[in-house]
Order: structure tokens, then C-alpha cells, then sequence
């Protein structure tokens, strides 16, 4: 059965009007699904259900336990215990390639795609029409040019994909996907690279595609283009099923909620410590001024002054572009557009040496894969910053060496105090303590957090954030970054709230509340949202 | 608590070099077990001979090329050109020493070796252009000078063996010094100073920081391309000087057969010395020690009488056993299969 009235909605806004669920029969029914991995469940008893003709949302965390559940579908994890049905009949899938055959098709974030093979080919890769047993071009191309018509996709099939910009390139894994007679068509992140002109073009494609008669599942952290574009949303937390709800009948505040899953008044309890002086903006010169600064695809252009003994608190959801404007801040990703100041000084920031050089320090949330040297020990991995600023001929005295790491593995309480080990021998707070001593030791002026505390054990995170208050009433300025509200909130003398990637709010941190922050993401209330529309 | 002292077993048995030791040792006994005199070293004229002490001369060249490749492997790349360098090398050197007027001068020797150097030294820096700043992955871009490289040589030496007469010259392979030959001593004067550049500067930490963690690297503002770069220039310097060390020990230069496959010697020594392929923590007296082994086997191999025809294949099958004892899971899994045989014949 086909909606086809439903792509006759008009696009912005409104969703458009779901089927009813008690009509349509879904085309796959995932029942009390559960699924752990060593031991750790990922999901318990989630149940989603999809109907033809509709998109469906899939919400949730990161961690919440969404792409489980679509590996879960696709066969490329085994189920637990639960159930998978299609058209009401169960299956197994042990394979990504059963569920395909069975009408599934998956696009992951990244576009999986050969560049240097044409469009055509990567369309029909593994399936090229034949002819004298070899490939039919000729049909191919052909056959290539009609899926791509009937997505309304103006693309030159023997063109090079490797010649279109990413979001054509995600289009043709589309096409590719669902030029396999897929019913069910998942489509993980696949605007997390796109610009505005673009996710309007893949929505297109994606309002065809239901009507007709695709279901289709979206993955994405962008609230306003989830609202945009799904019927039905099922919303997980933890592993766990939250609930399924129709999008015309939530409102973006809900989600929020939903996803977070706190209840607001327990979270409006956890007032702001009395953090001493705040707001010590009485110096006239921001240390840090930041005009428009922007990258392409990444993030939209954003203001932001930095004064001494400040602390700047970066909130919003993952994705919102909030790590995105860290990096740029620090030369990790050279912004492409604005302009950065440090005292007044006009500067470019292209790589991290140049941030650091203008005594700006930046740690990663990805402690792993950019922060920590695994086999290389603690005291190296304190002193190394430092040593790279001073250049490698050089060498920090041996006396001077193990008077820093003395005070700083001191400082933090830094476990085990043997400054000789392995920095893979310690847990996660305590190699972020490392870190922090890292960049404590170059002695900078702004220090960007990213996530510091995520993943550490209660004592740490206090100490940790006993140490962000300390070096901001010594006169550091601090710009943190985190996914707990009351981290930040308690932390933040100035508050700055982030959403698809552009700067929607900063005030004072006069007492704000979990809730208002909350609000302010879900774009209920936001006093630069008025500008931007 | 007081901090208990590890015993003196423990302490050699948790030391990563314990299994290139070993093997060295291992071979050793093998040999004194063909030949009871192998270790016997006799003074002549003030010159020390002896098994050992051509064992270790002759592995001088392989040492020399695998202290540079041990630094380019720890950040994670790989230099195939090496043996192609050392033909550049003798080659540069050989046909200045022909050309020139007083050709067995040592004057002449000495600017043939520095002529020589300073070729080595923009060879090194077209490799660390290859991989530092185009990105080119480092066994593709050193690809091209292992190849094109004996081109070079062969043109340099217009495809002759070019033969010299300077007796000064060839004292770097054939020359004594306190008793011990010329190339033992400069081979281990550079380990020495090798160690300690990259230990008493901080080369060796940022080097092996470049390796473990790249992207670390670089936030941390490590200036990873120069450290790239000087790894490479080393590296074709130590090939150079083994490049001049091989054409001084037949006292001439042969573009084709200079250095050949010294390289592959050298990744091995590396290897057997414990330095991962995949970049981060180098160890250089490991590195020594391999490339001892490696020779070492090469002249078992010959001493216990094994067929030329088995000798590559014999020194495959060593080489690959050493790798195999060196991983701690395969020692694992080896220890667990002679043990189940034990076990179901106590219960049987």
C-alpha cells in the first residue's frame, strides 16, 4: 500500500499526516529485543515498529543504544532473545546480505562508496547487467539514469562519484540502496556532512521514496530536521525503549526530555554552587574575541568574546557544534571564514602549534584517540607539550623534569604516584588528570575542556571540577564543555548554548536552570533565534 | 608499603631484549658445539682475529643501515631505499676518488667521503619530502629511490665497476684500531651517539610520540614533519656510511650489487630487536643485537655445514621461529600445547 498523498505535503514545517497506526500493518516489527555484549546489555526489550510510506525517527544519546538496534535489524548483530518480524512473519537475519535481500537497505554516515569508479558503477556494483560475459555499459549506464530519474536526481551516471560533492556522493548510496527494491530503508546520519541546500535535497529524495511506500528510518542529532521530516519517532535511552510517539503530536521540548530522561524538577534541586566571584568581566579586553568564526560543513559562523578568570560554558546536544567551535579555537581545524583575537592581537590559527604558541590550551574529549601515548609514561606524557614547544634540542633538565611532575602528579592526586609507569596502567580519571597537567604545565591563558569529565569515576570528576573553579579564580580563562547541564551550569559564569552546529544563546549564568538550558536547546525559547529566522 | 625489589630473574626475563639474547646465544652454542675453538681469538700484529670479531665486522653494514631505520620505523614509517643509498653512496665516493688527481691521497679519501655524505643528506631529505609534507605513505614514496636509486648509482659510475687504489680508503672496512677493525668501532661509535642524541635530547620521546599517536602528536604541537624529515636524512646517512664501508671492503663501487637487499637485513635486525612495525618505543641496543643475530646465522649456517641450497630457506625458518618466540601469545599458545599431552597423561 502506498501514501501517496503524503508527498503532496508541503516541506517545511508541518509534518505530514502519518497513517494511522491502527490501519497500516508495518513492514517490520522488532519485538522485546535484547542484546549485550560480553555481558554489558546494550539493549533490553526494545520493540520498533516500521510502516510503509513512513519516516521514522530513531532518538536517542549517544550510547542510547540506536545503531544497535539498526545492527540489530540488518543481521549484522545477533538477537539475544526478541523478535524480527517482516510482513508479520519472523526472520532471522545472520547477515547484512539476508537483510538486504529481504528488501533492507542501510547508508551509514559515512558515504561507503568507490570515488574513482563512475555512478553508474557504484549503483550497480555487484550486480552490472552482463552481456558476452562482460559488463554491458551501455545498460548499465541506462539502468543507472532511470533510478537516478525517478529520485528526481540530475546526475551523470558515467560521470566519476569521486567529481560530486559529498552530498550527491550520499545521494547515490541512496539511489544504490534503494535501487535494490528496498522497502525499508535506514539512513544513519546521513545529514551530519550536508549544508541547508543540501538536506533539503536529500529530503526530497527521502519524501519520494515514501511515497512510495518506503519505510524509512533517520538517524540524525539535528532536532529541527528530525521534526522536519519524520511521521513517528521512537525514542531510546540507555538501552532502553522510552517510547514511541507520533512527531505531530510531541513537541521538541518533549524529545529533549525523553532523551535526557531526568525529570526536570529533581534536576531544578541541583542548584549552582556558590562558585565566589562570577562574571569577572571587569577587564575591558576580552582575552579571546572570536568574530564569525566558522568552517565550512562543520560550523556556522559564531561570536564569542573570552575575558580572564572567565568561565565559558559550551552546552547543547551531541552534534550541536560544540567540540566543532573548540577546535576551531584551538588551530585543531583551521576555521575557513572570521576572525580570532588574542589581546587584541589579530591572529590565524592553523594548526595547534600556532594556538599554543598564543598560550591557549585545548584537551580533547577523545581522550584515546587524541590525547593519551598508550606505551609512553606518565611523566612523558605530562612534560610532552611543553617539550614540543621547546623543540627537541632542548631536553627539560632532568631536575626541573621531576620537579613539574612531582608538583603536578601532587597537585591532581594523580594514581598511582609513580610517574614511571605506563600511561596505559592508569584508569580514565586519572589519565585525564595527566592531560589536564599536560597543558597546566605550558601555563596558558585560555583553556578549552572538551568533555573532561565523561567517563571518569565520581572523585575525579569533583576534583576535576574543583580544579576548573581553582584555575579560573587564578585568572584563567576557562571554555568547558560538557553533556551534564549541572556540570556546566555549576562550573559557567557565562553560558553558551549550541544547536545544528551555530551559536542560539548566551546569557549570564545568573541562576539559570537545568530547565531553561533545556528549553533553550529544544528552540522554545532563545533570544537569537528571532535574528536567525 | 616498602617497594619490594624484583629479583634479578625476573628482572632479565621481563627485559624485551631476553629473547634476541637468547638467540644469539642459542646460535653460539650451536656453533661451539661444530667447532669447540669458535670463540678462540688470536693477536696478530696488533690486530685482534677471530670468529666473533669477523661475525661482528661483517655485520657492521647491516647495524649502521638499521640504526636509521630504527628511528624511521618507530615514527611509524618504513625506508626501502636504503640499500639503493649505499650504492649512491660508493658510488659518489668511488668515482671522485678515480677523478681525482692525487688519487690515493687521504685527503682525497676524506673529501670522497664527505662528497658522499652530502649526497646522502638530499636523498634523505627527497624521502622526508615524499612522506612529510606530500603524505605519500612511506613505503610507496621510498619505493621510488630503492628503484630509481641504483639508476642513479649506475649513471654515476657510467655502468662499470668502478675499482680504486686508496689504501686510505678502504681502511674503513679493512682498518684496525686498538687491535679491533676500523668498521667495528665506527659501527658502535655511531649506536653510541645515535643513543645519545635521541636519549639525552628529547628527539627519542618526540619521535616515539609521533609514532604511537599521530593525531596526539600534533595537538599536543609536536612539529611532526621536522621530526619526520630527520628521521629520513639519518637514515640515508647511516645507509650512506654503510654504502662507503661495503664499496672500501672490495675497494670498489658496483651500482647493481652494492648494498643489495640490505634493506630487508635491516628491517629484520629491527624487527628481531624488538622495535615495532608498528612505530612507537625503539630500542637501538636491540637493534644491535639483531643485527648480530642476523649475522651470526649467516655464518652458522655455513659453519654447520648446511647446503647452500637450504640456506635461505634455513635462514627463513630461524628468522620466523625468533619472531614467533619474541610474541608473548604465541609463546602462550605454545607453552599451553606441550602442556595438554602432560596433563591427560597424569589423569590418564
Amino acid at each position: 500500500m502506498k501514501q501517496v498523498e503524503l508527498s503532496k505535503q508541503p516541506a517545511a514545517g508541518d509534518p505530514s499526516q502519518p497513517p494511522a497506526a491502527g490501519t497500516a500493518t508495518p513492514i517490520v516489527e522488532m519485538t522485546d529485543i535484547s542484546i549485550a555484549f560480553s555481558g554489558v546489555p546494550a539493549l533490553s526489550q526494545v520493540s520498533l515498529r516500521l510502516f510503509p510510506g513512513e519516516v521514522h525517527a530513531l532518538m536517542g544519546e549517544n550510547g542510547a543504544g540506536k545503531s544497535t538496534m539498526i545492527k540489530a535489524l540488518t543481521g549484522v548483530y545477533a538477537i539475544d532473545s526478541g523478535r524480527v518480524a517482516l510482513d508479520g512473519a519472523e526472520r532471522h537475519f545472520h547477515s547484512p546480505a539476508d537483510s538486504q535481500a529481504a528488501g533492507i537497505s542501510t547508508v551509514y554516515q559515512e558515504v561507503n562508496l568507490c570515488t574513482n569508479l563512475t555512478v553508474a558503477e557504484n549503483m550497480m556494483l555487484g550486480r552490472e547487467p552482463r552481456r558476452f560475459g562482460g559488463i554491458d555499459r551501455r545498460a548499465m549506464n541506462q539502468q543507472a539514469r532511470e533510478i537516478l530519474e525517478r529520485l528526481g536526481l540530475d546526475v551523470n551516471p558515467s560521470s566519476p562519484l569521486g567529481a560530486h560533492p559529498i552530498a550527491i556522493q550520499q545521494l547515490v548510496a541512496i539511489a544504490r540502496a534503494v535501487s535494490v527494491d528496498a522497502r525499508v530503508l535506514i539512513l544513519d546520519e546521513p545529514t551530519s556532512s550536508l549544508d541547508a541546500d543540501e538536506v533539503e535535497k536529500l529530503f526530497d529524495v527521502m519524501r519520494t521514496l515514501r511515497a512510495h511506500g518506503v519505510a524509512i528510518v533517520f538517524v540524525s542529532h539535528f532536532l529541527d530536521q528530525v521534526f522536519q521530516i519524520s511521521d513517528r519517532m521512537t525514542v531510546l535511552r540507555n538501552g532502553k525503549l522510552v517510547g514511541e510517539v507520533m512527531t505531530q503530536e510531541t513537541s521538541q521540548l518533549d524529545v529533549v526530555k525523553m532523551m535526557i530522561g531526568r525529570e526536570l524538577e529533581v534536576l531544578e534541586k541541583l542548584e549552582r554552587e556558590s562558585s565566589g566571584e562570577t562574571g569577572r568581566g571587569s577587564a575591558d579586553q576580552p582575552l579571546l574575541k572570536v568574530l564569525g568564526l566558522g568552517r565550512k560543513g562543520s560550523l556556522e559562523a559564531v561570536d564569542l568574546d573570552l575575558y580572564e578568570g572567565e568561565v565559558i560554558g559550551l552546552a547543547g546536544l551531541l552534534g550541536s557544534g560544540r567540540t566543532e567551535l573548540a577546535r576551531l579555537l584551538f588551530g585543531a581545524d583551521a576555521a575557513d571564514r572570521g576572525e580570532l583575537a588574542v589581546r587584541a592581537e589579530t591572529t590565524r590559527l592553523r594548526t595547534p602549534r600556532h594556538a599554543i604558541k598564543r598560550k591557549i590550551a585545548f584537551a580533547s574529549e577523545n581522550r584515546r584517540a587524541e590525547g593519551v601515548f598508550d606505551d609512553l609514561t606518565v611523566a612523558d606524557n605530562m612534560l610532552l607539550a611543553l617539550q614540543a614547544a621547546r623543540g627537541w634540542l632542548r631536553p627539560i633538565p632532568i631536575g626541573m623534569r621531576n620537579r613539574i611532575v612531582k608538583e603536578y602528579v601532587e597537585a591532581l592526586d594523580i594514581r598511582p604516584p609513580d610517574p614511571n609507569v605506563p600511561m596505559r596502567n592508569l584508569s580514565g580519571g586519572n589519565q585525564q588528570k595527566v592531560l589536564l597537567a599536560r597543558w597546566l604545565i605550558t601555563q596558558p591563558e585560555i583553556l578549552i575542556l572538551d568533555e573532561p569529565t565523561r567517563g571518569i569515576d565520581v572523585g575525579a570528576k569533583a576534583q576535576i571540577q574543583q580544579l576548573v573553579a581553582d584555575l579560573s579564580r587564578r585568572g584563567l580563562a576557562v571554555v568547558f564543555i560538557s553533556a551534564e547541564l549541572e556540570e556546566v551550569l555549576r562550573l559557567s559564569d557565562r553560558l553558551v548554548v549550541m544547536r545544528d552546529r551555530r551559536k542560539i544563546d548566551e546569557r549570564p549564568n545568573d541562576d539559570v536552570k537545568v530547565s531553561d538550558v533545556l528549553e533553550i536547546i529544544a528552540g522554545a525559547q532563545s533570544s537569537e533565534e528571532a535574528g536567525h529566522a | 608499603m616498602p617497594e619490594q625489589r624484583p629479583s634479578l630473574v625476573r628482572r632479565i626475563s621481563a627485559s624485551p631484549l631476553v629473547w634476541p639474547v637468547g638467540s644469539v646465544l642459542a646460535l653460539i652454542v650451536i656453533n661451539l658445539i661444530a667447532h669447540s675453538d669458535f670463540l678462540n681469538v688470536r693477536l696478530v700484529h696488533g690486530q685482534m682475529y677471530g670468529n666473533v670479531i669477523d661475525i661482528a665486522r661483517n655485520s657492521a653494514p647491516v647495524l649502521l643501515v638499521a640504526l636509521g631505520m630504527t628511528l624511521v620505523i618507530a615514527t611509524r614509517g618504513i625506508d626501502l631505499s636504503v640499500g639503493a643509498i649505499a650504492a649512491i653512496a660508493g658510488a659518489v665516493a668511488c668515482v671522485f676518488i678515480t677523478d681525482a688527481p692525487a688519487q690515493s691521497a687521504v685527503g682525497t679519501a676524506i673529501e670522497a667521503c664527505f662528497l658522499a655524505m652530502a649526497v646522502c643528506v638530499v636523498l634523505g631529505l627527497w624521502n622526508g619530502f615524499l612522506v612529510s609534507v606530500l603524505g605519500i605513505q612511506p613505503i610507496i614514496a621510498t619505493l621510488v629511490l630503492m628503484t630509481g636509486g641504483r639508476g642513479v648509482a649506475m649513471l654515476i659510475t657510467s655502468a662499470q665497476i668502478t675499482t680504486i687504489h686508496n689504501s686510505n680508503y678502504e681502511f674503513i672496512s679493512d682498518g684496525f684500531v686498538f687491535t679491533l677493525p676500523f668498521a667495528i668501532l665506527l659501527a658502535l661509535g655511531l649506536w653510541a651517539l645515535t643513543g645519545l642524541i635521541a636519549r639525552r635530547t628529547a628527539l627519542g620521546l618526540l619521535i616515539e610520540a609521533v609514532g604511537i599517536n599521530p593525531e596526539a602528536s600534533r595537538l599536543a604541537g609536536v612539529r611532526a614533519r621536522t621530526i619526520i624529515w630527520t628521521v629520513y636524512v639519518f637514515s640515508a646517512l647511516c645507509a650512506g656510511l654503510a654504502g662507503l664501508m661495503i664499496s672500501a671492503n672490495t675497494a670498489a663501487a658496483d651500482a647493481n650489487s652494492n648494498g643489495l637487499w640490505i634493506e630487508l637485513d635491516a628491517i629484520l635486525a629491527v624487527v628481531i630487536g624488538g622495535t615495532s612495525l608498528a612505530g612507537g618505543r625503539f630500542s637501538l641496543t636491540g637493534t644491535m643485537i639483531g643485527a648480530l643475530f642476523i649475522q651470526t646465522l649467516k655464518t652458522t649456517i655455513t659453519a654447520i655445514g648446511i647446503s647452500p641450497d637450504y640456506n635461505y630457506l634455513f635462514k627463513a625458518i630461524v628468522v620466523i621461529a625468533v619472531c614467533l618466540v619474541q610474541s608473548p601469545k604465541a609463546r602462550a599458545r605454545l607453552v599451553g600445547l606441550l602442556r595438554i599431552p602432560r596433563k591427560q597423561a597424569v589423569t590418564a
